[in-house]
Parts: C-alpha cells; structure tokens; sequence
C-alpha cells in the first residue's frame, strides 16, 4: 500500500442490520477496512455505489448518521521478530501492555503455496505423548485437529504438545476462550519459560464473535512470517474452530445467504480448507503444522463442522477417558495420523509400524474380551489376558500424562508383550521378535 | 507474462470490437460487469485491477450487467475497473508436450511460476513453445480431410501423439501441402488445408478448444465391451469397469478414496492418465509430484509421470477454477482419445466441484435444490459424464476414455444430492464402507452394495468368455451370490448362537469369508498383492470355487473356524508369493492337501 487513498468521511448510513450497515460510497476496495463509529468494520458487498460494511462488534448503538471512515486497504498484521512474547486482540493490537509493534505491514489471508514449491511432510514432531508417538505420528507440515467433547481436556492437551514439540515458534490463535482457559495458555507458557517463543491472538468469549473470522488468518500471517522469512518450524494451535465456524454461519446468516447442512454456509469446506491448507512444508527447512481444536456436540461426527474438518485435514486425534484407569487416553480406534506413513519405520525405529498395529490389535480384542463380559459370557484364558494387557498399554503407553521417548515407547510395547503374551499370538514379523522380545 | 489464452485472443479478435465494461458490483468472486456491447454467456473476461488481468468467466447475463466469476481472489478491486471481453469460452492449448505436466486448473504450467506463492494475475503457458518435436507426416497433399483425421505424429515420451485437423474446423478440406519429417516447435505450420471455396486455412502442432464443449472427432460411439485391467481383484473380478466406462467412489473421509484412487491411477492398464485433483489436500498432490516421476509404469516399464498429466485445484486455490479443472482434464482426454489411446481420467473428488457450483449458485441468489445445491446438478453430472466412452474414430482405429470420479459424501450419507446426481450418471458404483474400514477390510469397497452394470452387458460377457474362459461370468455371478449369503448367514447365526443354527450356516459364512479375505482384500502396500494381473485372477477364482465347491465334513461348529482360517491364512500367503514361485506352490499343496483330509466320504 504504497499510496494511501485519501481519506473520505460519510455520515449518512441507508440501512443498518444486526451485523452489517450499508451506505453509498464511491472509489472502495473489496475487503477493505473501515471505521464505523470507530468500530473496525470490513466491506463485504459492492453492488453500484452501495457499500455494505460487516461490523465485527457489532451495530448496537450506531447511528444513521455515524462517522464512517474508509482505510483504503484490507486488514494487515505488522510483522517482525518482535512479535514473539506477545499477545494480540484478532485486529493484531497488543493486549499484553506492550508497544505497538513497528514492522512490515502485512495483508492477511495472503496467497496460496504454489502446490509444486511444496515438500512432501517427513519431519516427525516427538510429543513424548505415546498416543500420538507410537500411533499416530505427527509431521511436520501436517494440520490435524483434535475432535473432542467440550468437556474433554483438549486445551490443556493441546498446550502439552505445543511445549514439548520442537517448534522455534508456536502461535496460538484462541476463538471465543474462555478468559480462564485464557489464563491457563498465558500461565502454562510462562511457567514453561517458553513465552519468548510463543505469539498468541486471542478473541475470548467476552469479545464480539464475528471478530473471531479475523484470529485464523492474523495467525497464520505471522506463521508464514516466521515460516518463510525466517525459515523456522513454526507450530500454529487454532482453538476452536467450531467456534469459528459458527461465527461464519452468524454472517451468511445476516447476508441472508441460504445454509446448507446443519446451518452452515454452503462455502464452509472452501472457508475451512483456505486456513488449514497454510500448513506447508518449504524445501528450505521452514514449515508450518497446523494442530487444532473442533469440538463436538456428543461424539458427532457427522455434524457439518467435524465431516468438513476431516475431509480437509490429515487425520484426527479423538481423546477419551478410560475409566479402567482413570485418565485420558487418546484413542487407538478412532485417531488417524493419515501422514505417519511417512516417518514411521523410517525416521523412527524399524519394528515401529508392526508393533503398532500388534498393540492395537490386542487391545481391540480386549475390547471384544469386554464386550463378551458384559453380555454375560464367560472368558477364554486369552480374554483375561487381554483384559491386563489393556490396562497396563493403557496406562503405560496411551494416556496423556505419559512422557517419553518413541524408542522407549517400543521397547514398552514388547515387555508389555512378552509379560502377557506369546510371540505367536503378537503375531509380529519373525526377525523383530529375535531382535527385540523382552 | 503471457496468458495461455493470448496466441488465440490475436487470432480470434481480428474482429475490430472489442466489448469492454467496468465494474459495478463485487461480492466475494461474484464480480457484476457494466457492460458496452454484445457478450456471449460463458465468455472470458479479464477485469484489469492496478495493472494485474484478472481472468473471469460470465455465468448469467441480465440487462446490460454480464455476471462473471473470478477466477481470482477479488480483493481490493473497485467499481469502475476496467473489464475487457475476449469473445471466446474458457479455452485450452491442445498439443504436443501436455504429458508429465503439473497444472493448475486453467492449465497453467505450475512449474514455471516463479516463486513460491500462487501470484493473482499471473498466467504460464500450457505448451513449451520452444521445444522442437520429432514430426512425421501421416497425410499426403490432396488427402480429403475433416476435423480431428490425422495429419502427422510426433514422439511424446514414447506415445504416438498425433497432429490433427483441428476440432473447430467444420467441413471437408483438402491437404494441399505438408511438412516433411523433421523437427518443429508447436508453433511452426506443419499443413496447409484448403477448403472447398479454394480458402486456405494453416495448421500448427498446437489447437485450441473450449473445455465445456465436448470434442465430438469421432464416427460413432458404441456400447463399451472391453475390460479394463486395474490389477484391483474387486473391481476387476466382480464389478469390472471397461475401457469407454463410468464409474464411480463414494466414501466417508478415512475409508481409502484417495489410496484406491491412487492404485488405480498406478497399475490401470491405460496409454495415457489424467489426474484432476480437484479441491482436496494439497500434500496428497505433492505426493503424486514426489513418486510418479520415480515409480515405473507396470506396463510399459517406462516411467509413470510420462503417462499422466496432472492437474491440481486444491482446496485452497480459486474455487471457480475447481469447476475448470475438471472440464480442462476432460478436454485432455478427449484430445488424447482422438488420437486412438486408452485414455483415464480420475476426479478427486467431484463433491468439491459440486460445491463451487453450490457457493456461486447461492451468490446469484438463485432458487435452491436440496442442501442449497443449485437445481440443475444431476443435468451438470450426467453430461459431464457422458464425455466419457469407447469411440471409433473417422480412420476406424479406436479410442477411450474411462472416468471416475470420489464423491465425498457429507457426513457419509449415500443419499445426499451429488452422490445420488452421479449414481444415476454412471455405471460403475464402487461404495466404500465405514464399516469395512474401520474393521481394516480394504480396499473397503462394500462387495454386496458395490457393482458393474457392465457385468450385464452381453456385449462385455462374449470378451470376457474370450479373454479369460466362458465360465468367466457365471463365476463372477456366483462369488457374489457366496458374498450375499455369508451375510445372511452370519446375521441367522448372531440372531440364534454359534450352536443353535446347524454346521452348514458356519459353512456358508466361512465360505463368504475365504472370499472376502482372499480376492476382496488386498494389499495395496505389498510389491506383489498390491497388482494382481487378470491370469491370476482367474487362478484364484477357479482354486477358490474349488475349495468352496468340495464338500467337506465337521463333527461340530468349533472345527469349523479354525480350520477355515487355516486355509485363508495359505491362500493369503498365495497373494505375497510371485505367481507360481516355489512358495507359492507349496501352499497350494499344502491347502489342497488340508481340504482332501477333510473331504465327506460317501
């Protein structure tokens, strides 16, 4: 924006609606921002010399004949290492009390990656969680989300795996936090004394949902900053995307556009990929990984949101309590890394791939072994020993607090394996077995 | 930076008016022209904002106002920008050089870009005009010729590709000279055609073509009767696609669209794969990037990336290029059948193009179907469809295009408005089962919902009886009978108890299973069973019925399962052995020898 529009000042707004006003103005951009009564508003519809503004906060209040002020431009981020420590509103203001940041200004929801200029994923990302390690392996350059009920621990999770990753940059885009879990991202960052390397952009449940549509792109703005200027590994958490969704059907709802499934506007798969789709891996080191939240209402996968979610992703983790224990796990049937492929076996330990899949299994009879319990039949010997194997994997090995290496994951998997079962019944190649049974 | 659609603009525009228009409306891609002059629907603008041409396309004209959607993203553009028509439709450069290519949905050359981010505005060039191609002339001066006939052929990674009439050119003409053999770009004459009022018309390596329009250079267009060999027993075996078919893969996400697509892509037994990634994951085309340049065509031994031309919309690129990208892979097809290939073409996934056809419907506020799909989607699909098919060309020889195409149904429900569109378009339905899947059955292509419509063709059944044995389809017919009553089956012995339903009810379900486990599954992962060639098939088909057929005997139901998974677990290492490898035999004696034991007396 070398050369700035002058300035032009209306007062006279023809119409106002719950979300958007809309006035007659002359010489303005698709997109661009403006000042409705100094409220940030967004130009969402040109038709002749009418201008219809989106109005993030909102029109309470406002009056036909408001101060409207057009910036010549769309929303930008100023970018600059000095982003890092800081936290941000969704319009890119400090709200920590710091300085502005002085740095190059930025469009948001900039360009797509040339799809030939990517690298194919095969960098794995270590959380020393063993749920994700040992099954479902994450890359970087991959976007996963986690799909969990809103009263499962997926923020405090999704914090455990931010810190533990090796990432030179995690920013955090928050969409309608609460102002504890606000807190608890704020705290967990400073106590890990990691909050040089952390930039978050935070719209909480106290702040105007529609402002939310802008957190998604201000973070990913200052992700391609670090990602390509910078060539850092940069890890981006979005929480939660549900929310963001909904603050979508809020708009097409107020532009009178017709929904389709579940209310969600018809383009929520474009809407939804445009962000995820920022997760890239560059052939000169710098990436981008996208981990997300999408809450669920009661399991439904089905539901528009999570349906267009997976199709878009690259895997889900699905969290559940396992009561024989009395933690979170992060579940073996449902959780899908779809870019493990790629390092396991490869960058990680040789019998890695088998002894997932033999873990799996046998707790997957263990869940039939269950199954035959409840409905009142009696047990094989071979059930009962499921049954402890189960629970010690479950223990061991799937439940969160777990934190260790993805070699000493393996090396757990086989004493598991040899304190419950015989070679044959793990059924695993033969040369692994000689090399590696406890 | 030239446009792939300049060289034609020149050709096409001698016409001294230009219609040009400004700018009046924009919402989101929807842009609403001002228009001075005559337009067509469907032409190609190119609405100029601070310098960068912007390509878009009119869908609805109205009282002077031509509605177009960008191509492009639309922000920071104003009213009153200037908009210039180019009397064309959405066209595409036909020639030469269109294999192991990496485009986008306009057919822009992605390799060429500079930099690492998609620039709005900027455009490549399809074809390499630099390059010289081997020419051979096929025609001789005074051959009487009509569009789409063959001129000459030039050497395409081992391909024949052939120089044809163009498809635009109406009518008969004469050759009246050629080129001799030797090396031309694209852009060079290679003929010179006069038509019958002495006109004369030059001809290049290079045509072009509007993609929504379907290239008809053929003399007619039978039913499909040949097999297609995808080296996938389900598909091959029991609901075999035919090269000229229709067919198609719904799946809820994570039931293996992509890994099945993939396979079929690798191992099809085609000249010429055209892939459209139309609005799915970026990584997964960075995937066919990575290792079709590295993996070997299993037919030719050449390598993979020669065949194939791919091109990529993915979800986060224009999503009014989702629509042209299908359309432009299409007119490839066509292109590359008129010169007699066997040509497949893969959509991944047509649900994507649906739904951009679903976001500009609602921006034109027009009157919605049901979930808000515009009204006319089954009218879109089925002939979309329908350019597909087995055609006899004008010299007699033979051409093909085979499609299909994923359909991501929303939230895995078979009944919604795309998947129940294309299941009336085409013939071939390959239904993956959540179920199978989760229960890590792949491929997971349901065996009882799934099926050929071309099994019933009398036309397909003579050179099945031909190609592999006259028994050919009563076996097939019968594997799937197996299939329906294993299920019955197993749902009477969950219903009753393992003991409560005679030994032959465990006999019927285990006899379903040998076939689900053996021929239905398959590896994609392992070197051998991931292509099982047609001969094999039919090997296990027989030994299979062979086993099923003997009667055996069982003291009680507890004998049954697991002498069956004795079996299953020789058969499956049958499909890791090379056909007819010492192991492999082995295990055949060893089956054989286990059914003989157990074989009633009397």
């Amino acid at each position: 924006m070398e050369t700035k529009a002058l300035q032009r000042i209306y007062t006279k707004i023809g119409q106002i609606t719950k979300a958007t006003c809309t006035l007659k103005a002359t010489d303005v951009g698709y997109e661009e921002l403006a000042l409705v009564d100094g409220r940030p508003a967004q130009v969402v519809k040109i038709v002749g010399d009418n201008v219809t503004l989106q109005v993030f906060s909102g029109t309470e209040g406002i009056r036909t004949n408001a101060e409207v002020v057009f910036a010549g431009k769309p929303p930008t981020l100023k970018v600059g290492d000095e982003l890092a420590g800081r936290f941000f509103n969704a319009y890119g203001d400090p709200i920590d009390g710091g300085p502005k940041i002085e740095g190059e200004e930025r469009d948001i929801g900039g360009p797509s990656v040339n799809p030939v200029r990517r690298k194919q994923p095969s960098e794995l990302i270590a959380t020393g969680i063993a749920g994700i390690d040992l099954n479902n392996s994450l890359v970087t350059g991959q976007k996963i989300p986690f799909f969990a009920d809103p009263d499962q621990p997926f923020n405090q999770v999704m914090a455990m795996v931010a810190l533990r990753a090796e990432a030179d940059k995690i920013i955090l885009g928050g969409m309608g936090l609460t102002n504890d879990d606000y807190l608890f991202f704020k705290d967990i960052f400073e106590n890990a004394g990691a909050l040089h390397r952390i930039i978050s952009f935070v719209n909480t449940t106290e702040d105007p949902p529609v402002e939310r549509l802008l957190v998604p792109d201000m973070a990913l703005t200052a992700a391609e900053y670090f990602a390509v200027d910078k060539k850092e590994k940069v890890l981006v958490l979005l929480t939660d995307m549900t929310l963001y969704a909904d603050a979508l059907s809020i708009v097409s709802n107020r532009m009178d556009q017709i929904p389709s499934k579940d209310s969600m506007p018809g383009s929520l798969y474009s809407d939804l990929a445009r962000l995820y789709e920022k997760a890239v891996q560059f052939a000169d080191g710098g990436s981008i990984t996208i981990i997300a939240v999408t809450t669920l209402s009661g399991g439904d996968i089905t539901h528009a949101i999570p349906d267009n979610t997976g199709y878009i992703t690259e895997g889900q983790l699905f969290l559940r309590r396992d009561t024989e224990i009395g933690k979170v796990i992060i579940d073996p049937f449902r959780s899908l890394s779809r870019l493990k492929q790629l390092v396991i076996g490869k960058k990680t330990r040789e019998d890695h791939p088998q002894v997932m899949n033999a873990a799996i299994r046998l707790y997957a009879d263990a869940a039939n072994a269950r199954t035959k319990l409840e409905n009142g039949f009696d047990l094989t010997e071979y059930d009962k020993r499921t049954l402890d194997f189960a629970k010690a994997y479950s223990d061991k090995l799937l439940a969160i607090d777990v934190n260790i290496g993805t070699t000493e994951m393996l090396d757990t998997a086989w004493t598991l394996f040899a304190k419950h079962f015989s070679p044959a019944e793990v059924a695993v190649k033969k040369e692994f077995v000689e090399k590696y049974w406890k | 930076m030239a446009s792939p659609l300049e060289a034609n603009e020149s050709m096409s525009t001698t016409t001294e008016n230009i219609t040009t228009g400004k700018v009046s409306g924009i919402i989101a891609n929807l842009v609403i022209v001002q228009v001075e002059g005559p337009f067509a629907q469907n032409e190609i603008c190119y609405i100029v904002h601070n310098g960068v041409r912007l390509m878009a396309e009119v869908i609805k004209a109205s009282g002077g106002l031509a509605y177009v959607q960008v191509f492009e993203s639309t922000r920071g553009l104003r009213p009153g920008s200037t908009v210039e028509f180019t009397g064309h439709m959405l066209e595409v450069s036909l020639g030469p050089g269109l294999l192991s290519r990496n485009y986008d949905g306009l057919l822009n050359n992605l390799d060429t870009m500079s930099g690492v981010f998609l620039k709005r505005g900027e455009y490549t060039d399809t074809l390499d005009a630099k390059k010289k191609w081997d020419f051979e002339p096929l025609a001789k001066p005074g051959d009487t010729v009509i569009a789409g006939d063959w001129l000459g052929e030039v050497d395409e990674n081992g391909i024949a590709h052939r120089i044809m009439v163009p498809f635009k050119l109406e009518g008969q003409f004469t050759v009246k000279s050629i080129a001799e053999a030797g090396q031309y770009t694209t852009n060079e004459t290679i003929a010179m055609l006069v038509d019958k009022n002495g006109e004369q018309i030059s001809v290049t390596m290079t045509q072009r073509w509007p993609v929504k329009k379907a290239v008809k250079a053929y003399r007619n267009k039978p039913r499909p009767f040949k097999l297609l060999e995808t080296g996938v027993r389900i598909i091959d075996t029991l609901n075999p696609i035919v090269e000229g078919g229709t067919g198609f893969i719904p799946g809820p996400f994570g039931s293996g669209k992509t890994v099945m697509q993939q396979a079929i892509s690798k191992q099809a037994e085609a000249d010429i794969v055209i892939m459209a990634a139309c609005g799915e994951r970026a990584n997964e085309v960075v995937e066919l990037f990575t290792e079709f340049p590295e993996l070997d065509d299993p037919w030719t031994g050449r390598k993979l990336m020669e065949r194939t031309t791919i091109i990529a919309n993915t979800s986060n690129m224009p999503v009014a290029a989702r629509e042209a990208s299908v359309y432009s892979a299409m007119t490839i097809a066509e292109y590359y059948r008129s010169m007699g290939h066997k040509v497949l073409m893969l959509a991944d996934s047509t649900s994507r193009w649906a739904q951009a056809l679903r976001e500009m419907s609602n921006r034109m506020e027009e009157l919605p179907g049901p979930d808000a799909f515009p009204m006319d989607l089954p009218a879109i699909v089925s002939n979309f469809y329908a350019r597909a098919g087995y055609v006899y060309l004008n010299n007699g020889k033979t051409g093909s295009i085979t499609f299909i195409g994923t359909v991501s149904p929303a939230g895995g429900n078979l009944k919604e408005p795309v998947t129940e569109a294309t299941k009336k378009a085409t013939r071939c339905f390959y239904a993956l089962s959540q179920q199978r899947a989760d229960s890590k059955r792949y491929p997971a292509i349901d065996p009882i919902d799934s099926y050929s419509k071309y099994l019933e063709y009398p036309e397909l059944q003579k050179t099945l009886a031909e190609a592999i044995s006259p028994e050919w389809t009563g076996q097939v017919n019968r594997l799937k009978n197996i299939m329906i009553r294993g299920k019955e089956a197993a749902e009477q012995i969950n219903i009753l108890g393992d003991d409560s339903v005679s030994v032959d009810y465990h006999l019927t379900f285990w006899k379903s299973e040998i076939v689900d486990a053996v021929l239905l599954q398959q590896d994609a992962f392992d070197a051998i069973d991931a292509r099982t060639p047609l001969q094999r098939q039919r090997y296990m088909v027989d030994l299979l019925l062979e086993i099923i057929d003997t009667p055996l005997h069982f003291d009680g139901f507890e004998e049954v399962q697991p002498f069956y998974k004795t079996i299953i677990d020789k058969l499956r290492q049958m499909n890791y052995s090379p056909h007819g490898s010492e192991a492999f035999q082995r295990y055949r004696h060893e089956l054989m020898e286990m059914v003989t034991e157990r074989t009633a007396v009397g």
